[in-house]
């Protein structure tokens, strides 16, 4: 019989006490489990994100933070837009011909290069604020999957598990057509050829339909892990043909887009540029320095800003998302302490009645470091027994929560996503090992077993086993 | 097999003064041998067998067991002695509440070097007459039968030497014998040698050697000195 077993017999012998205290344990590691889990798969799918394919992005003055959440990960609400012309600043005279020419708006005057074109080697325009269900509607052009690398030492950029890329204008869809990211497709099981209208301004199923201008769907994106999962993508003409999505100009006719053919959408005209605004757009620098040289430019005018999101993100982590997750932290280690002391308590507590047992084992041999090993093995049990049970639980918890925190967040969690690595943590570790943090739960818990087991066990240890005998 | 020299052993009072208890100029067993010690309550009979297991320490002497000097060893050399050499059947049987009776008898086993055998505990209990009772814990056996699983689990280690305190002093007069018969078989079977500890006469008359206390401890009063 194994040191072990009489440990696991003498847990089982105060089976209320023993399952109490477990539970207790289970609860502290619970909570353990289910911040390292959030904040590290949340802060995961942040930094992931930062790999975007762009440096830079210009939206309109406000604030900083706003225009990354809302232009990379489509959460907050967009604030103000920037006229269209902004965003021609950031092409040549050539690319701006270009794209009129695909959207077949019309050509009033001389093209010249945009004031940072230089500086740009891609731009893309997005527009914000329409809902389609849940998920953000995004007007842009088809450069965002035809042009953005995402994996530079692949040199790939977004594929599609379905479909094609939308087009700008065609036969079939006029300027009607739509991409959704894979979480999307699931959801709503949007099928090729499927419909897509969008709600204005709020994903409230009572807000204003935009039943006049349906999307077609001709792709699906596959799963990439990103907020782009969970985001509906149409051809930015055509949303500017939506009703309410003309800026409106003193002098000109209220509403654009009614002078159109109602019913053909193939021949609806465009939008003039003067109505046009963005929300936002992704800049692909030229060179190194072009970021800063563009920052300043656009920062010390009235017009927009620009903003890094990668050191955003990264400030967002530092100033607010990491003390809060230390404050849940240690929180969550007291409470395992505490669930650890009530461990010491309950076998402290017995130790008195069970005197007798330890000096019967004594006599018939086992040594001191033996009872006093017994102890602590009785300790360990308990608190990894508890722990592992509130580990899964904790997990539990994660698949139970995941759809509210992917709905909050846009971070998909579910029962079998553990908590990535620390930096912090590897920088430790030899051959470039990396360790999920929960993965240091157990030793964690052995060496709390441990520490709160020693006095129990040293009375063990202690025990004067003749008196003890003659005692009984 | 079984050497005492000069041993003394005082236990301190209350107010720091010592109480001698034990004062054996000498003592002998030999291999096999089945021997007991009578005396009245309270005159070092138990004390006497916790020195010889080295549960307790003399204060100065030796205990010699096939050669080995246990009052030499150090506390965890006396721990593998009592794993390895010795068996102990006590008084009030002393099982563990929470084993059953067969977790009991293996947990004799636990603390030598040897592999725990399941097997010979089996046996041991099947010898005891407890085949049935295997998983039974002590709560659910009789007083009998408590004192049956404590002697297999006292010969579990296959002792050279078993120490029996008052062995059937809680046992009821029925199943004295059977204990008693039990205990000589088994050591006789296995030739272990037997010092057993009783104030029972009908239980001293059935051996061949019968020690008084007094005989071996200079400090025993004799039984007619107790008024």
């Amino acid at each position: 019989m194994s040191l072990w077993t009489i440990a696991w017999r003498n847990i089982t012998q105060r089976g209320t006490a023993s399952a109490l205290t477990a539970f207790s344990m289970s609860l502290g590691v619970l909570l353990v489990t289910a911040v390292l889990s959030v904040h590290g798969l949340i802060a995961k799918s942040f930094m992931d994100n930062s790999t975007l394919g762009y440096d830079l992005i210009a939206g309109a003055k406000g604030g900083k933070l706003q225009l990354v959440l809302n232009t990379v990960f489509y959460l907050s609400e967009p604030v103000e837009n920037l006229p269209y012309s902004f965003y021609q600043e950031f092409l040549t005279a050539e690319q701006q011909a270009a794209e009129l020419k695909d959207m077949s708006v019309e050509n009033r005057g001389k093209l010249e290069d945009g004031y940072y074109a230089s500086d740009t080697s891609l731009a893309i325009p997005v527009c914000l604020g329409d809902y389609y269900k849940r998920f953000r509607v995004i007007g842009t052009l088809p450069k965002l999957f035809d042009d953005i690398t995402l994996d530079y030492e692949n040199n790939t950029g977004y594929d599609f598990s379905e479909g094609r890329n939308f087009e700008i204008w065609n036969e079939e869809n006029g300027y009607f057509e739509a991409v959704v990211g894979s979480i999307v497709a699931n959801e709503t099981g949007l099928k090729i050829g499927d419909k897509i209208v969008a709600t204005h301004g709020s994903s409230d199923e009572n807000a204003d339909v935009h039943d006049d201008s349906p999307f077609i769907l001709v792709g699906i994106l596959k799963s990439s892990g990103t907020p782009n999962d969970r985001a509906v993508f149409v051809n930015m003409e055509g949303f500017y043909l939506m009703a309410d999505h003309s800026k409106p100009v003193e002098g000109d006719e209220e509403a654009v887009a009614s002078e159109n053919e109602a019913g053909v959408k193939a021949k609806r005209k465009p939008l003039p540029l003067k109505n046009r605004e963005v929300t936002a757009i992704l800049i692909k620098t030229a060179s190194p320095f072009a970021p800063i040289a563009i920052t300043n430019q656009v920062n010390e005018g009235n017009v927009a800003q620009v903003v890094q999101p990668i050191m955003e993100i990264f400030a967002l982590f530092k100033v607010i998302v990491d003390p809060i997750k230390t404050v849940l932290l240690v929180l969550t280690i007291i409470i395992c302490f505490v669930s650890g002391i009530s461990i010491l308590v309950s076998i402290y507590n017995s130790m008195s009645e069970r005197k007798h047992d330890i000096a019967v084992m004594r006599a018939l041999g086992a040594s001191r470091k033996a009872v006093m090993g017994i102890v602590l093995l009785e300790s360990i049990l308990l608190s990894v027994g508890g722990g592992m049970l509130g580990w899964i639980g904790g997990h539990l918890m994660l698949g139970a929560f995941g759809p509210t925190i992917e709905a909050k967040t846009g971070v998909a969690i579910g029962f079998f996503d553990i908590a990535p690595s620390s930096k912090a943590l590897d920088a430790y570790l030899p051959f470039g090992i990396m360790i999920s943090t929960e993965f240091l739960i157990i030793p964690g818990l052995i060496l709390l077993a441990i520490i709160v087991g020693f006095l129990p066990a040293y009375t063990a240890y202690k025990t004067d086993v003749a008196n003890a005998l003659n005692n009984s | 097999m079984l050497l005492i020299e000069d041993i003394h052993k005082s236990y301190t009072q209350p107010n720091g003064a010592p109480l001698p208890i034990l004062d054996i100029p000498k003592f002998e067993v030999a291999a096999a041998e089945q021997m007991v010690i009578v005396g009245r309550s309270g005159c070092g009979k138990t004390t006497m067998l916790q020195v010889i297991a080295g549960i307790s320490t003399a204060d100065s002497g030796s205990v010699r067991i096939d050669g080995l000097d246990i009052c030499r060893l150090s506390e965890e050399g006396r721990d593998k002695f009592r794993a390895e050499k010795l068996g102990y059947v006590f008084q009030t049987f002393n099982l563990l509440s929470g084993f059953t009776a067969f977790e009991n008898v293996m947990l004799g086993m636990t603390f030598t070097r040897k592999s725990s055998d399941r097997n010979r505990a089996r046996h041991l209990l099947e010898r005891v007459g407890l085949e049935h009772r295997m998983d039974h814990k002590p709560r659910s056996l009789s007083v009998g039968e408590q004192q049956r699983v404590a002697v297999a689990r006292a010969l579990a280690n296959r002792p050279r030497l078993l120490l029996a305190d008052e062995p059937t002093a809680n046992v009821d007069p029925a199943n004295q014998q059977a204990i008693i018969d039990l205990i000589r078989e088994s050591c006789q079977e296995e030739e272990i040698s037997l010092v057993m500890v009783t104030h029972a006469v009908e239980v001293a008359d059935q051996f061949q050697r019968v020690e008084p206390l007094e005989n071996i401890n200079r400090l025993a009063k004799p039984a007619k000195d107790v008024a």
